[in-house]
Order: C-alpha cells, then sequence, then structure tokens
C-alpha cells in the first residue's frame, strides 16, 4: 500500500531499494545489550536505522546484587527492574523467545515463527547457570540443602535457609570454568564469613572453598593475595577439584577421581553455558558460547554478526565490567563496519572486579588479556582511590556505590571516567 | 628456565617443567618423562597427548571437559590415565606449555 500524494522520486527509490531502512537487531537486553541499544540509539539517524532488541523476559537483574540476598544485605526488590525501563524511545523492544539465527540469511526467527530482517546482528544472549548438566545436583536435596546464588530464586532460599541454620559443614563448589564473575564464589565465602561471626555461630560452621583451579583464584598474584585473606578468615581451600556429580544419600560432592567433600549445606556455582538459542543455530562452541574475535569482537565466521558480553568465547572473565568495555570497543567497531572501513579498535579483553571481603571492607582487580591483576591504585595512578589487591573500606564503597552507577550510568550508555582499556599506570610490577 | 635430558636429547623447560618449544617433543621423551612420575605410557596415554599436541597447535584453549569429549577416553579416564592433575600432567607430558585459565 502507498500513500496518496508522494513524490515520485520516492516511488523510484523504493522500487530500486525496497528496503530503505538499515536495521540494526540486538538479542538479549541484559547488561551488554541494554547499553549497546542505548549508546547506537544516541548516535545513528533515526530516519535511516532501525534498532530493535528482543528479550524472552521483561525484569532486568541487577546481577552483582544476587550475592548480597544471601546474607540478608540485599532483598529480591533492591535487584529487579523493568527491563522496558532501560530501553531508550526510538528502540524497538520485542519480548519474545528467539528460535534461532539463520545467519547465512541474515535473519531472525522468533518463537512464534515471526521473521525479523537485520543488517548487523549484535549477539548479547550471555551465559547462563545449567545445573542439570552435574548428577545429582536438581534432585532431593535441590534449594533444601543446595543452593545457587546465581539466580535470585536460589539467592532468596538460601536466605531463608540461613536464617534459621544453627551451623555446620557449609561448602562452596565451584563446577567447572568458565563461570560467570569469577569472584563471586570468594566474595561468597568471605561474606559468609562475616555473616556467621556477626550472628555468634562462626565456631559453629566450617566453611570450605571447593574449586577445579589450582588456587583460590586464577592467576597467581591474585590467588596469593586471596588466598591469605581466605587463611586468615579460617576458610579452607580445597584445589584441583573436579567434580563429577552430587551424592544425596551421603550428602557429599564427588570428583572425578572420587575424592569426596560431605556438606550440610553446599552452595554451588552450577556449571555455565551460552543461551541454547546459539546451539539451535549452530553459531556456538561446545559451550554454546560464540567463537569471537577476541580484538574486534566481530563473529570469526561472519562480517556482519558482532558478539557482546558473556555470550562471546572471549579469554577474559565473564563479567558485567568486560561487557562495559568492549561494548565501547564493539560500538567503534561496528560505526566503522557500518562506514566500509577497516575494524581498527582492538578489545584487550579489560576486566575490573570489586570484590567483598566482608566486615565493611573490599579489594579491587583490574586485568586484561596479557596482564594479570597487580597491587596499585585506580583509577588514578599513586591516589586512587581504590586500592587494587587491597583490602579497604573505600573499595567496599566503591560495590557499594556501584549499584547506583550501574542502573544510571551504565545501563543507559554513558560515559564512565574509565578508559575501556587497561592501563599500567598506577600498577606496580611484581616479580 | 632450566634445561632437562632427555632420550639423549637436551630440552629447555619452564621453572614447573612444561616445555618452552613444543617442537623439541618425541615419544621416547614423553616414556621417559613419564616413567618420571610413575605413568607407564600406553598407546591410550599416547593418543591423548597427540590429542592434547595438536589442539594446542590449533590455539584452543585446553579444558577437562573438550579431552573428555574428544572421543578418546572420558572425563573419568582421563583422570585415571593421569591421577592428580589429568590437564596438567598430560600437557607437561605432551611438551606443551602449562593449562592456563583464562578469566
Amino acid at each position: 500500500m502507498r500513500r496518496v500524494g508522494i513524490f515520485a522520486s520516492e516511488i523510484f527509490n523504493d522500487v530500486l531499494n525496497p528496503v530503505t531502512m538499515k536495521r540494526i537487531l540486538i538479542l538479549g537486553a541484559g547488561t551488554a545489550g541494554t547499553m549497546m541499544a542505548n549508546k547506537l540509539r544516541k548516535v545513528l539517524d533515526r530516519d535511516e536505522w532501525e534498532i530493535t532488541i528482543v528479550d524472552k523476559h521483561r525484569t532486568h537483574y541487577y546481577q552483582p546484587g544476587f550475592l548480597f540476598i544471601p546474607f540478608g544485605i540485599y532483598n529480591k526488590q533492591d535487584v529487579v527492574k523493568p527491563k522496558a525501563d532501560f530501553i531508550p524511545p526510538g528502540v524497538k523492544m520485542v519480548f519474545s523467545e528467539v528460535d534461532k539465527v539463520e545467519a547465512e540469511e541474515s535473519k531472525v526467527r522468533l518463537a512464534d515463527g515471526s521473521v525479523l530482517l537485520y543488517d548487523y546482528l549484535i549477539i548479547a544472549t550471555g551465559t547462563e547457570t545449567r545445573p542439570d548438566q552435574t548428577p545429582g545436583l536438581v534432585d532431593k536435596l535441590w534449594r533444601k540443602e543446595i543452593f545457587d546464588f546465581y539466580t535470585v530464586d536460589g539467592a532468596v532460599e538460601l536466605q531463608k535457609f540461613f536464617k534459621q541454620w544453627e551451623g555446620g559443614k557449609l561448602v562452596l563448589a565451584i563446577t567447572e570454568l568458565p563461570y560467570k564473575c569469577p569472584v563471586a564464589p570468594i566474595e561468597f565465602v568471605c561474606l559468609a564469613d562475616a555473616y556467621f561471626t556477626e550472628k555468634g555461630i562462626r565456631d559453629k560452621v566450617d566453611i570450605t572453598f571447593v574449586t577445579p583451579l589450582a588456587g583460590a583464584f586464577t592467576k597467581p598474584i591474585a590467588t596469593k593475595m586471596l588466598s591469605e585473606l581466605l587463611a586468615e578468615k579460617n576458610i579452607k581451600v580445597v584445589p584441583d577439584f573436579y567434580l563429577e556429580k552430587v551424592d544425596n544419600e551421603k550428602k557429599a560432592i564427588v570428583s572425578y577421581d572420587e575424592q569426596e567433600i560431605p556438606f550440610d549445606v553446599l552452595t554451588i556455582v552450577p556449571m555455565n553455558m551460552g543461551n541454547s538459542v546459539i546451539e539451535r543455530s549452530g553459531l556456538g562452541d561446545d559451550m554454546n558460547y560464540v567463537p569471537t574475535d577476541k580484538h574486534t569482537l566481530r563473529s570469526e565466521k561472519y562480517e556482519n554478526i558482532f558478539v557482546l558480553g558473556d555470550a562471546a568465547n572471549l579469554p577474559t572473565s565473564k563479567a558485567g565490567s568486560v561487557a562495559h568495555f568492549a561494548a565501547e570497543i564493539l560500538f567503534e567497531n561496528l560505526m566503522s563496519a557500518i562506514e566500509g572501513r577497516p575494524l581498527m579498535a582492538k578489545f584487550d579483553g579489560h576486566a575490573n572486579c570489586y570484590i567483598e571481603t566482608g566486615f565493611g571492607k573490599g579489594a579491587l582487580i583490574d586485568f586484561n588479556y596479557d596482564t594479570e591483576p597487580l597491587p596499585g591504585t585506580f583509577p588514578l595512578p599513586g591516589i586512587g582511590p581504590f586500592g587494587l589487591l587491597k583490602n579497604t573500606k573505600i573499595n567496599h564503597y566503591g560495590k557499594v556505590m556501584f549499584r547506583w552507577m550501574y542502573w544510571h550510568i551504565l545501563l543507559r550508555g554513558k560515559e564512565l571516567p574509565i578508559d575501556p582499556l587497561m592501563t599500567m599506570a598506577g600498577k606496580k610490577m611484581i616479580k | 628456565m632450566a634445561e632437562k635430558n632427555y632420550a639423549g636429547k637436551t630440552v629447555e623447560v619452564s621453572d614447573e617443567g612444561y616445555f618452552v618449544n613444543p617442537a623439541d617433543w618425541n615419544e621416547e621423551i614423553a616414556k621417559e618423562m613419564a616413567a618420571e612420575v610413575g605413568i607407564e605410557l600406553t598407546d591410550k596415554h599416547l593418543e591423548v597427548l597427540k590429542y592434547l599436541r595438536e589442539q594446542f597447535e590449533t590455539g584452543e584453549a585446553l579444558t577437562i571437559r573438550k579431552v573428555g569429549k574428544s572421543g578418546i577416553v572420558d572425563i573419568k579416564g582421563l583422570y585415571q590415565l593421569f591421577p592428580g592433575g589429568p590437564l596438567k600432567i598430560s600437557s607437561k607430558l605432551a611438551g606443551i606449555p602449562k593449562p592456563t585459565s583464562c578469566v
């Protein structure tokens, strides 16, 4: 159907090029997708570019806040807001499950069979916990004496459990790498130490941290600092434990080489995998993460697909800070691609993580693909105010303030006074 | 860095004993290294070591899970072949660098 009274030139143009609007489609309205929608809408001409974002869920979770729920520091209402509140005017929000991406034809099929076409696709479908992948995990003890804190429901159930618990053996176990927010399990055991101390029953609670890694963390200098911290807090670390299954009868976790660790309450970091739509679309690796150029953030296979946040197979942390830094690089490269220029911006894997250590203190790490977390000051060299790999009160305030920054600055695609690429300024080299 | 002698050949290894130059590796060397840690190398062991070397060549990050899905051996079997720290021990015996975690 044509409108009446249009110019002949417009009809002519339409015949030659039936699609006058170009389309950017974003899959996933989590931290990464929402930031991208905001950044792009500010810059791209509305008469030229249509931006659509698709997500099946209507609620946006402040995921860093889940950690605080089991200890009653936050409640559910502190970590939820409607997703639609963060999508800017001029971006079309579609609430639907995605059936699959048909990348060869540059289209996305939704669950109801409708089709969305795109010129550029940004995959920001994240990573999700898959407790179903570990035998015995989702069984009779699930959410009774076995809890996860990576979902709001798991965190809320654990809060109820801890309120009435009188002590025993608390085991935190990491199933497999990679998992979202690599420091969260360390924060969890530190906060548990503080929580039970304040409750006056710390002497009745035995805390064990179980990991498939060779130590408390991945890289040597941070591992040393964090191991000392855990030892100070009388938290046991069991390294090199590769979890095979949970024995519900014995109430124990069992490793592939048949070590057993008994528990009274188990907090599990379940296996993480990318969204199943990636698998259905044939776009993922064996963990459903999308093979992505680690510097340009473009799909290794398709020139008009970019990948942001946890959905990518980048060799860095799966964390909001990474998505935030990567968003600036992806934005530059997408602009280059649109304008037919080579992709010049190079992501360095920059991650920046606050580590809550309990009793009103926190530590901070800042690192990238090539540089492990080092001690120093951040973001201003020599000044701070934050101390890298130091346990201080000001770092804790950084984390507390971050929730406000997340909702008001970060998600809305506004600038933070932190460079997306990591800097060595303010870091101390140690051998 | 250090130097070690295996099967009549001098190889450069890291402080933790991992090969600096994966090209220095051969099966004889692997057998001697395995004997040092009390493992008698079978064909199955060698199959795993060769798989690891191939994966390393392609630049893929190695995980226990990936080896478990290789079709050569499952995770439990991998633990039986290389008790203790299967990926670390097998990487050392395969003459490739220490597997690193990227987070």
